[in-house]
């Protein structure tokens, strides 16, 4: 059947994509609850189209459903949606089949689990073409390689026989985006698509991405929780507050002027150049900041660390003769991508790892004379404290948050019954943790009072020293914001020095007044913040600076 | 690229042989308490030997010289290790042959009849685990878990009696269960010591015919025994399987139905059965010995019970050391099927 001209200009313009209010349920052990109430938004072909929320909010469920992909315990409660026309609200798997890779694809937050750990990638990518069209074994693989080319693999022939464990993050995501795109779809469905990868890789993923899909015409549905990626990427923006579509628009007007009080504060709290920690939270929610404590200047350092090496003897040196000082109060940032070292780093200097030379000098003291194994016996395992990553696995299942906290404070701190209740109190107080909530188990505490619990049982011993491993990474920005503050809060209160890692340098820069920048193991920059930021002086601190996506960039337009 | 090939088969070869080195310390313990072990258990050995039950004490004396039993214990267990390290199992009493070759002997008949039982086993239990991860709680799941639990609650001298009752006895579908062969068959000449394969070497059907119709009973009463923990893991690890990302993602791109399933699922839900299967395989070689006991089966575990009811040494503590040489072998195949089927896997 050929189709009119009119037709086929109708059926250009017709979304690729239609929901109506989408309502989604879940069914779990309190009955049903609903994650989506009522969402419509539709997908232009060749839009990009941005869907920003914060987790819970029920964008990427709300993608799946579009799909057909909810699991087991979900179900649309009701709603329409169309793929091209044709409604697929309650379409079976064997409808849904031929649309799936052919007309909508899908991509994942983590692409190392996305895709199949047992089977080659070029072989993942013959599956998809070959479960749309009819083409041998021989030129399905002839045509996965030349996707592998197309996004850009440096060696696509041999790669195409790789296992996706002997890829990095990046190339899986790569790899991944080819195997959605073999069979040219006409709208993809990103969901937080970079991740958990570097920033520079975040940058090349992500123009790579926006490449093909613009070369190809295809629409796409970023899903995302970073505003600036969103504002760098997309055509149209569409906010999403707990199963509310709240506000759409340009990314201009949506990240310039918000009209929603949702997006007001998301805007607010997303880091940017010029921001402060005060900036972050609307004024007034949370105490003012007390005065930031005079910097010490000078000598003795509190922490002066002198040729630190470590090997973990697979080949390249992890950390290869690191020297730095800190002083008493302040505050320091460790930047650098995945394997630069930073973290190993950060683990020699609280002893959780054994360096191989060098010396960790605290209060006048070599602490890398004292064996890790040893160190929890050491009076200064209680000066040196540490939060990390993940704020729910890094809490005890099993404890309550006043075990949590308790915990180091018996240990330690020696303290037992009332004056231990008591302290435990005090530190709930101190970060702002409710004490109402003190005897819950970490899976009954939302992410931000995970966190709290965290910082809680590290400062509790009063510290003089706080490792701190991208505390706040795992964190959507609203709550980060809060954690941030809290954390700047108790630095100057207690008076404590920071060492700060994190791989986000709109939050270093708002919270160290000086920066290291690692890159294989070795310190390439180590500079005042500002200085480091405004005019840096290494190439890698500039491509690390250049990867960062802003919602300055939308101002400055 | 064929450096890189030869260089991993080195390493590989090179694990093989680190992992069978690290095994000989444990081997070694089991030599030494089954020694131990026997020699504390009572009974004189040598009162089942001499000529008469009303023997006197001089010629008890006399048989347990012979036995090298008149020495101290450490010098009895010197002396083993100095025949196990000429290749000498020493003699078994009951049937006056060396262990070596008894062993020899019987091992084809129990691992004939433990793989066909684990074949079998596996034949059955990893379609029924993945059709019962496909639907979890439908009809079909839950009678699954059904037939599974009677199987693994009905111990195998049971089973194997009731299989017999109904298909010999009742029936008549099976033949008599007393060994591996009519009596009036004749054995093909040995090569493997699998009846089954040498029948076929032989070109031999009707006595091929005559070993599978009675290695069918016995096999499926070992299969009833481990079709349970088999299906139950399979139908785990596919359910965990079916809900992993990857599986959505070959979804999402629209691959077709089995697809998903087989490659994709089924391929990745198999290695925790691969490891199970491996110790299943262990527990049933040694766990024979009842089968062998009902159907009159010439392995090796029966050959070991009469063994340690005369209180013969030797052929006990040969049939340890061969079950615990087996077992190095098998968890060293597992590891060699794991290295084929999960590339994450290497040996070294």
């Amino acid at each position: 059947m050929k189709m009119s001209p009119e037709v086929q200009a109708e059926a250009a313009l017709r979304p690729i994509l239609e929901i109506e209010d989408l309502r989604i349920a879940f069914s779990g052990r309190g009955g049903e609850s609903e994650a989506v109430k009522g969402v419509s938004l539709s997908v232009a072909p060749g839009e990009v189209l941005g869907l920003v929320g914060e987790s819970g909010s029920g964008k990427t469920v709300t993608m799946l459903a579009a799909a057909g992909l909810l699991e087991r315990n979900g179900r649309i409660a009701g709603g329409k949606v169309r793929i091209a026309g044709q409604d697929v609200t309650r379409a079976s798997r064997g409808m849904l089949r031929p649309i799936r890779g052919a007309v909508i694809s899908m991509i994942f937050q983590n692409p190392r689990a996305a895709l199949n750990p047992i089977r080659a990638v070029g072989d993942q990518i013959a599956d998809a073409i070959r479960a749309h069209e009819r083409v041998s074994k021989a030129q399905a693989r002839e045509r996965a390689i030349a996707l592998l080319a197309d996004v850009k693999f440096p060696r696509p022939e041999a790669q195409a026989r790789a296992y996706p464990h002997e890829l990095s993050g990046g190339m899986c995501q790569r790899a991944m985006i080819a195997v959605a795109l073999a069979c040219n779809p006409k709208l993809l469905i990103a969901d937080e698509p970079t991740t958990g990868l570097d920033p520079t890789t975040q940058k090349s993923v992500m123009d790579l991405l926006a490449g093909l899909i613009a070369e190809r015409g295809m629409a796409m549905v970023l899903i995302t929780h970073d505003l600036a990626m969103a504002a760098e990427y997309c055509g149209r923006v569409a906010v999403m507050e707990q199963g509310l579509l709240v506000e759409t628009g340009l990314p201009r007007r949506i990240f310039l002027a918000p009209r929603h009080p949702y997006t007001q504060r998301l805007v607010a709290a997303s880091p940017t150049r010029g921001a402060r920690i005060e900036d972050l939270v609307p004024p007034g929610a949370l105490p003012a900041l007390p005065a930031a404590p005079a910097p010490t200047i000078g000598r003795p350092h509190l922490l002066e660390v002198v040729g630190l090496q470590k090997d973990f003897g697979n080949g390249a040196k992890a950390v290869d003769g690191v020297s730095f000082t800190l002083n008493a109060g302040q505050s320091l940032g460790l930047v650098g991508e995945s394997g630069s070292g930073k973290s190993t780093t950060s683990r020699l200097v609280c002893r959780l790892l054994d360096a191989d030379a060098g010396a960790i000098v605290f209060d006048g003291q070599d602490l890398a004379a004292t064996a890790e194994k040893d160190f929890h016996r050491s009076p200064r395992r209680s000066d040196i404290q540490l939060v990390f990553q993940d704020p729910t696995d890094s809490l005890n299942p099993r404890f309550t948050a006043r075990e949590c906290i308790a915990d180091p404070l018996r240990r330690l701190g020696g303290l037992r019954g009332r004056a231990l209740e008591a302290k435990v109190r005090e530190t709930a107080d101190l970060v702002s943790f409710p004490q109402a909530l003190l005897d819950r188990l970490p899976h009954q505490l939302s992410g931000g009072q995970k966190a709290r619990v965290g910082i809680g049982r590290a400062v509790c011993l009063e510290p003089k020293l706080m490792v701190l491993d991208e505390p706040t990474a795992a964190l959507d920005v609203s709550v980060q914001a809060v954690v941030l503050h809290l954390l700047e809060r108790l630095r100057r209160e207690l008076g404590m020095a920071y060492l700060f890692v994190s791989h986000d340098l709109n939050v270093v820069r708002m919270m160290c007044a000086d920066t290291l920048v690692m890159k294989s193991g070795r310190i390439v920059e180590a500079a005042p913040t500002e200085k480091l930021f405004t005019a840096p002086d290494h190439p890698y601190t500039r491509s690390l600076l250049a990867a960062v996506p802003s919602l300055d960039a939308l101002k400055d337009d | 690229m064929s450096a890189a090939g030869s260089r991993g088969a080195l390493s590989a070869l090179k694990g093989v042989g680190g992992r069978l080195l690290s095994a000989l310390p444990a081997l070694f313990g089991v030599l030494a308490l089954t020694f131990i072990l026997m020699r504390v258990l009572p009974g004189d050995p040598a009162s089942f030997f001499v000529s008469s039950p009303t023997a006197g004490e001089a010629e008890l004396e006399i048989v347990r010289q012979r036995m090298g039993l008149d020495h101290p214990l450490p010098m009895q267990f010197l002396y083993y290790l100095r025949d196990l390290a000429t290749g000498d199992f020493g003699t078994a009493m009951t049937t006056g042959r060396p262990v070596v070759d008894d062993l020899v002997e019987r091992l084809p008949a129990s691992l004939e009849l433990t793989l066909a039982g684990l074949f079998l086993a596996v034949a059955i239990a990893v379609p029924a685990g993945v059709l019962a991860a496909l639907r979890p709680g439908s009809v079909f799941d839950h009678g699954v878990r059904v037939i599974c639990s009677a199987g693994v609650s009905l111990p195998t001298f049971v089973s194997g009696l009731l299989l017999i009752y109904i298909f010999y006895y009742w029936l008549g579908w099976a033949p008599d269960p007393t060994g591996r062969l009519d009596i009036f068959a004749f054995p093909p000449e040995t090569v493997t010591g699998f009846l089954l394969i040498d029948c076929l070497l032989a070109g031999d059907w009707d006595t091929w015919w005559s070993s599978l119709s009675r290695l069918v009973l016995p096999a499926c009463t070992m299969a009833l025994f481990t079709i349970a923990p088999l299906a139950r893991i399979t139908r785990g690890s596919m359910l965990a399987v079916l809900t992993s990302e990857f599986v959505r993602t070959a979804d999402a791109v629209g691959l077709p139905r089995w697809k998903v399933i087989v490659t994709y699922a089924l391929r990745n839900a198999l290695i925790p059965v691969v490891t199970v299967s491996g110790s299943i395989f262990s527990t049933m070689l040694g766990a024979n010995v009842l089968v062998e006991k009902v159907f009159s089966w010439p392995g090796v575990g029966r050959y070991a019970l009469d063994a340690l009811m005369a209180s013969d040494y030797a052929p006990v503590q040969g049939f340890v050391l061969l079950m615990a040489t087996i077992f190095v072998f098998v968890n060293l195949v597992v590891d060699l099927l794991y290295a084929v089927i999960d590339p994450r896997v290497s040996l070294s």
